[in-house]
């Protein structure tokens, strides 16, 4: 076995020095009925190469986005990331280490992390990130839990234009501990309809921008609503890219932001890994979940960085602690920081300019297919258009022609009404001739 | 001044009761580095959690030692929570407390009562 | 107050003082002081060349962004440059042994990370139709049978995003099998006092208050307390096999008989699965439910934090409450149930969004082949003799917890051989990091006193353990010798000294400000 370094003659000796006549005798605390004799029914181990061919065959199942004209986003985007951003998350420092819970060996990770830290916390105008969660909808749903915490109150609304699996999520985190989430049905553009669902029990609005439907949303009077209340605004980004365009949230009111970062560094991989992005303002440090990274110094009086504030996490405060999460996406906020710093400032307002004009493009081209109505009204990279039949048949229907051609609305939930409804997405990775091909399928399928 | 086996200690001016953490607890904890204190007004039954102090690595509640009413926390501890570990018996104080009943502070252990159980911990 | 017993210097203490001269620079070696992205003055560069769009944002009107960010950007060489040294400054497994208790820091094979990479599964959309990712439902299906196989439960929910995400994901199936059971009153979740913090967390999460289980003198669960404590408003026990002293609860399917009997569910922390993976099913153990950390048993890498991917396995009363999504095949295929309806109305929900860690399915998919069957067993052996070695080689000297009978895959030592060194736990393993070692996890489990657990996992061979053995008691010996200078100011030889982390605490810095000594964080 390529992975297993002790030799029979190891294991004797070994056994040798312990006082142990085989290797059952360590194994005396398993009670009679659970032990077994040979090994479970499971294939018997393979080589490099077997596996690799095995593993390779059911790849070549699968069609890659990358091989076809391709518009599907709906919180999960293509983007083009740099070669060397995978390159150094593959160095053994980063790939193979453990949470920096020994700060002297570990000012790789925790460097990157207070730059991780900072990037968020400017690109979403708030004054505090941490250092990750799973994703944007875990986080969002740890949102939620937070605002109540903080504002002693039961409630969330729920935006109509929140990705359906975000509110999936965060009714399964909500609802376990007694907080009411009130939803108000699927809306293209719709943000403000939370603010007459406000109330005096309500811990936080929950709002996104673009919102599932691609609308981009100024959230300034919904946050002036909620605050005069004496509610939290959260609002959600899934695609981060268009903080690049857009305004940032904290400029508009919000008091917690909580996005999918994937779009930046990170691969589509059928949905996960991904990476959540958390952040607030700075009166509510102490309540945020997960980890925070702080700049120190060590004994010599030099410059360093620590795991801090952890009396808000499990290991220490346990049954009291703001959360549970443990392991957060250290890597793939690896990937985000590598890429983000890659693009700076000028090169991310040129790629989210370029995913808007490509957009914008997709939005012309569509728009003159028969039958096709656009229904976003404003939008960074993504739209909603109403088809003249349910969109899960015509996207099956452009598969078979070699377009993965948007994600239909009733793929996220089958009950809104919405089964004519697609969404569709252009990057900086679609070609004119992507669109090209995507229009002259669709009218083929409409046809 | 008087102590509880949770390691508070109460010194008594009228009916008003200042309440702190004993030296022993605030070294057991390490460096103090943060310190929550109740706000004026809050009503308190013998007991209670009424503040928090954390360490680095360690999170503490504080418990009411007598029944009462908060007439004030020592707001200078956020600031300056590090006062907890260099004079946790006094400057280092959490709050000063309306004693409901007067007799109850006299039933906790005095200073020799007090060392004697830290002897036997 | 509450009291604690883990208050520790968190600021450095003992001698500052170098003999040798210090740097100008503050470069140590070939290690340069490395700055921040944010003081390399790239306001105004990118490393990425792209074409200039033809912008044309007036429908946006006032929600374009207008004021500066504030993300400097690197050229490509200064970006490889900034973080290969930052990359120099961490420990690794591919360094060193990474003796990290209850973390199973085992090898991470390549293979797996070049197959996660092949663009059928890492280029494709969650969303993208069934029918174009037939090969990755596929995997996810194969995935889950060698869960189930290898544990003997007949259900998994593959989705949970890590350890304590699946530790959610099953008390959320025990709440909803209760429910609807119509049995409410059931408040409490027991745990032992020596449980990853994660376990009362995640009780206290799903609303749950925590009771705590006394533990025997030999490290395992006091049967008489948990019985004691077992009632009609107990809705779970949690308990993790073998537990967080690194020993096999004796007793546990008498656990398990007791927690049933009194209608409470068996929740298993399995994240010392490594230690029994292919010689024991925790489905014959009587478990109800157990995630499975494939960032540790699985050999998918830990990525200094995550991603971690934490599948549940489930028995036959939890698994109609399992959350979307799952696999179903057929005659046309394989097929992804996205929504908890008709087939499984009882479903509790979503536990993320999309269908969980995929990346992680594969990488630990080829790791399972990799081994197969009688590799994994192996793997569970080697790692029990490992452990069980090094607790041979070190007992005479350091202080076993549990000296009688053999450990699992990790060794627990007190710091009881300490006593009157001046040394504590802190100490030694700061001297360990001068020695070229990665300390062990210290001061857990919170029931032994000073509290060192030592994990070396089976990818470690007979000389890297002697070697690890022989700088430990070379340790142990100064220690007692009173070279206690060694231990105070250490580590002397790693990129940084000791870190102040009571300042930390005290003033937050969150986040790099232009402005000097600007704190942002809250008070």
């Amino acid at each position: 076995m390529r992975y297993l370094p002790l030799s029979a003659d190891d294991r004797a000796q070994m056994l040798d020095v312990i006082g142990a006549k085989s290797i059952d005798d360590l194994f005396v605390d398993v009670p009679a009925a659970a032990r077994r004799s040979g090994t479970v029914d499971l294939p018997a181990h393979a080589g490099e190469l077997e596996v690799e061919r095995e593993l390779a065959a059911l790849a070549a199942k699968n069609t890659a986005a990358g091989s076809v004209p391709f518009f599907c986003g709906a919180g999960a985007y293509k983007h083009h990331v740099p070669a060397t951003v995978d390159h150094i998350i593959q160095r053994s420092e980063f790939l193979t280490s453990y949470t920096p819970y020994q700060p002297e060996i570990a000012q790789g990770t925790l460097q990157v992390l207070f730059e991780f830290q900072t990037q968020v916390a400017n690109l979403t105008g708030m004054d505090v990130a941490n250092a990750s969660m799973y994703d944007g909808s875990t986080a969002t749903g740890e949102a939620v839990l937070m605002a109540a915490r903080v504002t002693r109150r039961k409630k969330a609304v729920l935006s109509p234009g929140l990705h359906p699996h975000y509110v999936g999520t965060t009714e399964t985190l909500a609802h376990a501990v007694g907080i009411e989430t009130v939803t108000l049905g699927a809306k293209v553009d719709a943000e403000a309809d939370v603010i007459a669902a406000i109330d005096a029990d309500t811990a936080c609005v929950v709002v996104q921008t673009p919102n599932v439907f691609g609308t981009a949303t100024d959230v300034t009077k919904i946050a002036e609503a909620a605050h005069a209340a004496g509610a939290l605004v959260i609002v959600v980004v899934t695609e981060v890219m268009s903080l690049g365009l857009l305004k940032d949230p904290g400029s508009m009111g919000a008091d917690i932001v909580a996005a999918e970062g994937q779009s930046i560094g990170n691969a589509l991989n059928f949905g996960g890994p991904y990476v959540g992005l958390f952040a607030a303002k700075e009166k509510l440090t102490r309540q945020m979940p997960g980890r925070l990274c702080g700049e120190t110094v060590d004994a010599e009086g030099r410059r360093g960085f620590v795991l801090t504030l952890s009396t808000r996490e499990q290991h220490i405060r346990r049954d009291k602690a703001t959360s549970n999460i443990c392991t957060n996406s250290g890597l793939c906020s690896l990937a985000f920081t590598i890429h983000m710093s890659l693009l700076g400032e000028k090169g991310l307002r040129q790629v989210a300019a370029i995913n808007h004009a490509n957009a914008r493009k997709l939005k012309d081209a569509l728009s003159s297919v028969k039958g096709v109505e656009v229904l976003t009204p404003r939008f960074f990279n993504e739209f909603a258009v109403r088809l003249p039949k349910p969109a899960a048949g015509v996207v099956e229907a452009l598969a078979k022609k070699g377009v993965l051609g948007g994600v239909p609305f009733s793929r996220l939930d089958p009950k809104a009404g919405l089964d004519d409804v697609l969404l569709v997405t252009a990057t900086e990775v679609t070609t004119d001739a992507d669109i090209n091909e995507f229009k002259s399928k669709l009218a083929e399928v409409l046809s | 001044m008087r102590f509880t086996k949770d390691h508070e200690w109460v010194s008594v001016d009228g009916d008003v009761a200042t309440v702190g953490i004993t030296k022993y607890a605030a070294d057991a904890l390490g460096d103090v580095v943060f310190v929550e204190v109740p706000d004026a007004g809050k009503a308190l039954s013998k007991g209670d959690s009424f503040a928090v102090v954390e360490s680095v690595k360690a999170a503490s509640d504080v418990y009411a030692p007598v029944a009462g009413e908060v007439v004030e926390g020592n707001a200078a501890l956020s600031a300056a929570p590090e006062t907890v570990n260099a004079d946790p018996e006094g400057s280092g104080w959490f709050a000063k407390i309306r004693v409901a009943n007067v007799a109850d502070v006299d039933a906790l252990m005095d200073r020799a009562a007090y060392d004697a159980y830290l002897a036997s911990l | 107050m509450s009291m604690v017993n883990v208050g520790r210097p968190t600021r450095p203490e003992g001698s500052t003082t170098e003999t040798r001269p210090a740097t100008l620079t503050g470069g140590r070696g070939l290690l340069q002081d490395e700055a921040l992205i944010f003081e390399l003055g790239g306001w105004d560069k990118t490393g990425v060349d792209m074409p200039q769009p033809a912008l044309d944002a007036s429908d946006l009107g006032d929600l374009v962004r207008k004021d500066p960010i504030g993300l400097p950007g690197l050229s490509e060489p200064e970006a490889m440059r900034h973080y290969v040294r930052l990359s120099q400054k961490n420990h690794a497994i591919d360094l060193a042994l990474y003796p990290l208790g209850s973390c199973t820091m085992k090898h991470n094979p390549r293979l797996n990370e070049k197959m996660a990479r092949l663009p059928g599964f890492s280029d494709v959309h969650p969303l993208q139709p069934q029918s174009t990712v037939q090969g990755a439902i596929e995997l996810m299906d194969r995935l889950a049978h060698w869960l189930k196989t290898l544990t003997g439960m007949p259900a998994v929910a593959l989705s949970p995003k890590a350890g304590a995400n699946g530790e959610l994901c099953g008390l959320l199936a025990i709440h909803a099998a209760h429910d609807a059971k119509g049995d409410h009153a059931r408040r409490v979740v027991l745990c032992p006092t020596s449980a990853h913090g994660t376990n009362p967390a995640t009780a206290a999460f799903v609303g749950y208050s925590v009771r705590e289980i006394a533990q025997t003198e030999d490290g395992r669960v006091d049967l008489k307390d948990l019985e004691a404590k077992l009632g009609p408003d107990v809705a779970a026990i949690m308990v993790t096999n073998p537990n967080t002293c690194g020993l096999f609860e004796r007793d546990i399917m008498e656990i398990s008989r007791l927690a049933h009997a009194a209608g409470a569910y068996f929740y298993c922390d399995g994240a010392n699965f490594n230690a029994i993976v292919g010689r024991v099913r925790p489905g014959d153990l009587g478990v109800d439910a157990m995630h499975i950390n494939l960032h540790k048993t699985f050999s998918t890498p830990h990525g200094g934090g995550g991603p971690g991917a934490g599948p549940v396995v489930l028995s036959e009363a939890l698994a109609p409450f399992a959350p979307a999504p799952w696999v179903v095949s057929g005659s046309d295929g394989y097929k992804l149930v996205e929504f908890e309806e008709a087939e499984a109305a009882d479903a509790f929900g979503r536990m993320c969004a999309f269908h969980g860690q995929m990346g992680m399915y594969v990488r630990a998919l080829s790791y399972m082949m990799s081994h197969g069957s009688d590799g994994l067993k192996q793997v569970a052996e080697d790692a029990v003799l490992n452990a069980n070695y090094i607790k041979a080689r070190l007992q005479g000297v350091m202080s076993p917890a549990f000296p009688e009978g053999p450990c699992m895959h990790e060794a627990l030592f007190d710091d009881s051989w300490l006593e009157g060194t001046g040394v504590t736990t802190l100490d030694f393993a700061k001297a360990m990091i001068d020695e070229g070692f990665h300390p062990m996890t210290m001061y857990f489990p919170l029931v032994v006193h000073g509290a060192m657990l030592i994990e070396p996992t089976e990818t470690e061979s007979k000389f890297e353990l002697d070697r690890f053995c022989d700088a430990l008691l070379a340790l142990a010996g100064a220690a007692k010798g009173g070279d206690t200078e060694r231990f105070k100011g250490a580590p002397f030889y790693a990129p940084l000294r000791r870190l102040d982390e009571t300042r930390a605490a005290r003033q937050p810095k969150l986040r790099w400000t232009s402005e000097p000594g600007a704190n942002l964080a809250a008070e």
